[in-house]
């Protein structure tokens, strides 16, 4: 079958479609030609498969919530413990689709464009189709995640060269197009809860489908869940961000395999609580005097930390300035979470902020480096 | 006076197939070749011809730019071919040796009587000068110009490496007479440098240097990472620097009059059959000294992170002190049992995403698959992991591929060499060939410079 794609082939436009798929099942008989003769065993599609497997435990905990914020909005199966197999059939009718057409539409896009350049499949997407479906929330019209997943690729990454390239975090490049192209379905009280209905069922009295910080942002500090509910994920939101627990497995497993940036998570983990800290100093409104410890479980926070400020493309570089990236990251999240009441949750715009920024920091960090370098020339001479 | 110097990055690869310590006599060769490829930089001007009869110590050709730079033949006998590659460039130079060696007379004297010019004079008429080479760009030694200080690497902690305490036994005299040489080259230092575990009294009692002590995984004895953290170079500073061995056949001149190029050759690998050390010359055939190998072996001429891939047929490079015999890896490896989604009970990975991080004793029998694809920088922190410079290697890297000269040398391209990026380059998830680029890189920085 190869030869069809070799130069002079029917199916040559084709090569590295191809490629893609010889290399994703066998790894290639390279052997080294220069250089280090034996190599280290891992390679990017191994790493984005290892953080495919931090985000399961994510994903998996998201089909049962969604489930569970169904019934819960029927006021059936009220307990976390009942009907696990109802929640989790209907969670997996609404998550599965979503995350089909996010690689559906990403990596047809990716394809066409290593088709028109010539190059190589690179794996980068395998993460970023994971990631956009569980930061979306469950009613997300699915066209709207085609477009947003488009457009992610092509401005978010493509133009900058592909995988590798991009000043942005290419799944929140997608998820903020989508807030701010059709806000209607990334925000509000509408979307985070699925409320379609079947015959014979009707929403409990009351229900008001908002996620915590959408209350919290709204005046309604009472009815933000409570700090271990927060914590397993048992709340509203984008379907894979509501668990801190379920970020802490991914985390661990992250960490553990050397792949995440234990200074980024870390240090942002320091920024989120120290700036809410400085906020319960303050203790202005309701709002500010929300436990700092409970600021962090809440909304995407967790699920940022873990997998989105700690993508290495678009973080600081420098291990200096991973420390200065994650701490401001961390501040600036919970920040604009606070006194901005435009924004509910700030996480998303404090990390596309922080990408933009990491190039500078490293850029000072260098030059420090450079400057002690020629103090030393200096010294000796 | 002795310093001990801790070095915290770096990283062991645990091999199979390390040299038992035993020295093998090795017959002596017939055939030997002495490479011009092995000079980084060099512009050969040959001095013989084919048939020409030759003496161990006379001239075969010398530096086009520099042409006090001899190199001299290690055997008797005669010139038996020039091996010439594209646009006529020599390879070889092959030489058939005599059953016993005559050698040019180059007097014997005390070095400590000498003073610098005569030494210098010695060295480069013997043959004895490119033994000696300098930082930065990796080349040999200008005899022009004088270094702020001369390193001894007395530990090589590369995988497989060979164990220098073993290789350098009754040699002491020959040893401190070459060190005494190089003490007179430099108004500066002669820094000896030793490892915790080195026992050998020829190092730990050699006179007229200073001793420093450095404690650490690979690249502890990499002669670049001890000069950036003893005595670092900055722009327009040269240091110079010797291998043990290389020392030990300066002495011999200076004892015995006689360009005497003997070594000892650790053969090494997990496809090695009989792991040994083997006395012999520079420029011996490598058929000889590993023997029988499988046709699907790669044949490394130097250590399996910096040597130079090599046939059956080849020979010993100038600066050879190692053979390493791995198993080819050119065939494909399906994902889910032995690629990048098996479980991997046999790859050895800096990172933790292999299991076999939990068994920190095993040893491995690496192929050399490059086990991936190249792609672009994705990954960070990885090289600072293993790179104990205070400098940053992504960042180098990318002035280097952009050629921005200035950025190269404020980055802190005059303090390293290629060998020093080995295990960035081993570690790389984009398995980026990151030695060759540092090689073109200080092609560039020198040919701007000079």
């Amino acid at each position: 079958m190869k030869p069809a794609f070799e130069e002079g082939g029917k199916l040559h436009k084709l090569y590295w479609v191809w490629d893609g798929f010889e290399t994703f099942l066998f790894t290639p008989g390279h052997a080294t030609e220069r250089g280090a003769h034996i190599r280290d065993g891992i390679d990017l599609k191994r790493t984005m498969a290892m953080v495919i497997t931090a985000l399961l435990p994510c994903l998996l905990f998201g089909i049962w919530n969604v489930g569970h914020q169904h019934y819960l909005a029927l006021g059936e199966l009220t307990g976390p413990g009942d009907g696990f197999w109802p929640k989790v059939g209907f969670g997996a009718l609404k998550v599965l689709p979503i995350v089909v057409v996010s690689y559906a539409v990403g990596l047809g896009v990716e394809f066409l464009f290593c088709v028109i350049k010539g190059h190589s499949i690179q794996e980068g997407f395998l993460v970023s189709g994971m990631l956009i479906p569980l930061i979306m929330p469950v009613d997300v019209p699915l066209w709207q995640v085609a477009v947003g997943t488009a457009f992610a690729v092509l401005i978010g990454k493509e133009v900058f060269g592909g995988t590798g390239m991009n000043v942005m975090n290419v799944a929140l490049t997608a998820r903020a197009f989508l807030f701010f192209a059709y806000p209607t379905m990334m925000s509000g009280d509408k979307v985070w809860v699925s409320t379609d209905l079947s015959a014979g069922q009707h929403l409990v009295d009351g229900f008001s489908g908002a996620t915590s910080l959408g209350n919290a942002a709204t005046g309604h500090v009472d009815r933000i869940v409570s700090f271990m509910d927060s914590f397993w994920g048992i709340e509203a939101g984008s379907i894979g961000e509501t668990s801190a627990f379920a970020c802490l497995l991914g985390a661990a497993f992250l960490l553990i395999t050397g792949i995440g940036s234990w200074r980024i998570m870390l240090s942002m983990l320091l920024g989120g609580a120290g700036m809410a800290w400085l906020f319960n100093l303050i203790g202005a409104n309701d709002y500010m005097a929300i436990p700092w410890y409970h600021q962090l479980v809440l909304g995407g926070f967790a699920f940022g930390m873990v997998f989105m400020a700690t993508d290495p493309v678009t973080a600081a570089q420098t291990n200096t300035g991973k420390w200065i990236y994650g701490f401001l990251t961390g501040l600036l999240a919970i920040l604009i979470r606070v006194v901005n009441p435009a924004y509910p949750e700030g996480v998303m715009l404090a990390i596309l902020f922080m990408n933009v920024m990491a190039p500078l920091i490293d850029h000072f960090v260098v030059q420090a480096n450079i400057g002690r370098r020629l103090k030393r020339a200096a010294v000796a001479a | 006076m002795s310093k001990t110097i801790r070095i915290r990055k770096g990283l062991n690869i645990r091999l199979k197939g390390e040299a038992e310590k035993v020295l093998v006599q090795a017959d002596p060769p017939r055939s030997v070749a002495i490479k011009p490829t092995d000079f980084h930089g060099l512009t050969p001007k040959l001095l013989v011809k084919p048939g020409d009869p030759v003496k161990a110590g006379t001239p075969l050709f010398f530096d086009k730019y520099k042409e006090r730079v001899l190199f001299t033949s290690p055997v008797s006998g005669e010139v038996a071919d020039v091996v010439r590659g594209d646009k006529r460039r020599i390879l070889e130079v092959r030489l058939l040796a005599d059953t016993t060696t005559q050698f040019e007379d180059f007097g014997a004297a005390d070095p400590s009587t000498l003073n610098r010019e005569t030494i210098i004079q010695k060295l480069l008429k013997s043959g004895c000068w490119p033994l000696v080479r300098q930082r930065p760009f990796d080349i040999v030694a200008d005899p022009d110009q004088e270094p702020k200080a001369i390193f001894v690497s007395a530990f090589d902690s590369a995988p497989l490496a060979p164990d220098l305490d073993f290789v350098i036994r009754n040699q002491r005299e020959d040893f401190q007479a070459g060190l005494d040489a190089l003490a007179k080259l430099t108004r500066g230092r002669v820094h000896l440098n030793v490892s915790p575990h080195s026992t050998a009294r020829e190092f730990l009692d050699a006179r007229n240097v200073q001793h420093n002590t450095l404690d650490g995984p690979h690249p502890a004895g990499n002669v670049g990472v001890q000069i950036h953290h003893i005595d670092p170079i900055n722009k327009g500073e040269l240091v110079w620097f010797c291998y043990p061995q290389d020392v030990v056949i300066i002495g011999r001149l200076f004892r015995t009059g006689r360009f005497d190029a003997v070594r000892t050759v650790a053969v090494t690998g997990s496809e090695a059959r009989n792991p040994k050390y083997h006395r012999t010359l520079i420029g011996a055939p490598l058929a000889g000294l590993i023997g029988e190998v499988d046709g699907h072996t790669r044949i490394v001429n130097g250590g399996p992170l910096t040597g130079e891939k090599d046939g059956r047929e080849g020979y010993l490079g100038f600066y050879t002190t190692q053979i390493t015999l791995l198993p080819e890896g050119d065939h494909p490896k399906f994902f889910l049992t032995e690629g990048w989604m098996g479980p991997g009970f046999n790859k050895f990975s800096a990172s933790h995403s292999y299991p076999t991080w939990l068994m920190p004793g095993k040893q491995y029998a690496l192929d050399t698959n490059q086990n991936g694809e190249e792609r672009a920088f994705v990954m960070t922190g990885q090289y600072e992991k293993v790179f104990p410079f205070d400098i940053y290697p992504v960042h180098l890297l990318k002035a280097i591929l952009v050629n921005d000269i200035d950025q190269m040398e404020k980055l802190g391209l005059y303090e390293v060499a290629p060998e020093d990026f080995a295990l960035c380059e081993f570690v790389c998830t984009s398995k980026i060939n990151s030695q060759s680029m540092v090689r073109d890189g200080l092609d560039t920085l020198k040919k701007e410079t000079t």
